[in-house]
């Protein structure tokens, strides 16, 4: 029986392992590697590693450090951060990770999606979307890599243009929800999965399993989460964990 | 020798690490030549399936593969479109497959199955049903990683080895003789990956 995924996010800034809460104040967490091969020994079901300065600084992705990860992964990778060319994405695809999450290239160039959907598959394009709630309670989509932030309107088109480019899976970040352990937007995940024919991965705010299993309910079918697996307890000390399988399998079948 | 065979669009080095760390002695083959010291073969591929012909074709693979496998009856195993690519035809372009196995390749979202996410992916188990040398009927749940919007439908059903569930039944790893297909990514299923590759390796 396919279950849902559950998907630790790490997120790399000059080579450290960091975390952020609502997109700022990145906390240094440790050493990436290290905590790879921790989930890789735990078995985590996917890993998803965002290397967030890369877009905003304009710089090439860490090609060696990506090899690295890669090395300790015996599940599929994603890996996300700067990629802006059919070749990058070549070149990383060749490291050995499985897929390619854009999140800012989504907005400059659509062009170049639909190509690497058409060179790569679009099993291996994850499109990350992260938006922000209103004061009126409707969402905006916000390109961090430049801090722009569109209407809400456009939130619907850029999904579509999205899907049309042929996109395997949507990532959608919950901005106001990021490392706050506060609990997912379910509104939010209700909204877009209904919309969408591909495979949506949830992230922002998990805070438990019960909660986990909520954004399941809500329409995910997968969810990702970054402080509630490198963070323990009300100080947020640094301890890395992740469910054994057989309590996730009881949770979400 | 086991030779990976890099035709251009996949990601044969996840693949030649397990191997690797399972003890293989393993290398990466960008070109026909790099067959001739091969004992066994490992086609990976992601990507699409006439894309994936094309660069086989064009390469001399093709030719290779057929020669290893059909004459020297040497071991292949097929990953995720490697596996496709044995087959005789993909309702995903108009290439000829490779032809090793009787199988076609047809679309996930066919009438009889009901409105499914496509691509399948993520964990999803096996149901073995046949005794063969890569996987064996463990009590304990094996679970393999999946991505994939095609699946393989072999024209005799014993062909297949294990059948997996998404919506209806499909073929999720095959056999015949020397050749060896399956649909998910043993390079990416932790330990029961490995323990599929170390039999591989062994065979």
């Amino acid at each position: 029986m396919l279950k849902h995924r559950v998907i630790p996010t790490l997120l790399i800034q000059n080579g450290d392992l960091i975390k952020t809460c609502k997109f700022k104040n990145p906390e240094y967490i440790g050493d990436p590697v290290n905590a790879i091969k921790i989930f890789n020994e735990k078995e985590v079901d996917e890993l998803i590693v965002l290397d967030v300065g890369k877009s905003k600084d304009h710089l090439e992705p860490d090609y060696k450090l990506i090899e690295e990860f890669a090395g300790e992964c015996f599940m599929p990778l994603t890996y996300g951060g700067g990629v802006k060319t059919l070749e990058q994405a070549s070149r990383i695809f060749r490291l050995g990770v499985e897929k390619i999450c854009v999140n800012s290239l989504c907005f400059e160039n659509i062009e170049t999606i639909k190509s690497m959907v058409m060179k790569f598959g679009s099993q291996s394009i994850v499109a990350s979307l992260d938006v922000k709630k209103s004061v009126f309670g409707d969402y905006k989509l916000q390109d961090s890599s430049t801090s722009t932030s569109y209407n809400s309107n456009y939130f619907e088109t850029h999904l579509e243009q999205l899907l049309q480019a042929g996109v395997g899976e949507i990532m959608l970040g919950a901005i106001d929800k990021d490392g706050t352990l506060s609990g997912p937007d379910i509104k939010l995940i209700k909204k877009v999965s209904r919309e969408i024919g591909v495979p949506l991965i949830s992230v922002g705010g998990i805070s438990s399993l019960e909660e986990i299993k909520n954004s399941v309910e809500a329409g995910a079918s997968a969810v990702a989460a970054g402080a509630f697996f490198v963070f323990h307890g009300k100080r947020r000390a640094v301890l890395i964990t992740y469910p054994p399988y057989h309590e996730l399998e009881a949770l979400l079948n | 020798m086991i030779v990976v065979i890099d035709s251009g669009i996949n990601n044969s080095s996840s693949v030649v690490r397990m191997i690797q760390k399972v003890g293989g002695n393993v290398k990466i083959g960008s070109k026909p030549e790099d067959l001739k010291e091969a004992s066994k073969i490992v086609l990976p591929g992601v990507g699409h399936f006439d894309e994936g012909m094309k660069l086989l074709n064009e390469s001399g693979f093709s030719e290779s593969i057929k020669e290893c496998v059909l004459n020297k009856k040497m071991p292949i195993l097929g990953i995720c479109l490697g596996m496709q690519l044995l087959c005789e035809c993909s309702e995903e372009g108009n290439q000829k497959g490779l032809g090793l196995v009787a199988a076609k390749v047809l679309h996930l979202n066919d009438a009889s199955r009901e409105k499914l996410k496509i691509p399948h992916m993520g964990w999803n188990t096996l149901d073995i049903t046949r005794c063969n040398p890569l996987l064996t009927d463990d009590p304990e749940e094996q679970r393999f990683y999946f991505v994939h919007s095609y699946y393989v439908k072999p024209n005799t059903s014993e062909l297949c080895i294990a059948k997996t569930l998404y919506g209806s039944e499909f073929c999720s790893a095959l056999n015949s003789d020397n050749i060896f297909g399956v649909q998910f990514h043993p390079e990416k299923s932790h330990r029961f990956g490995i323990s599929l590759m170390r039999k591989f390796v062994e065979l």
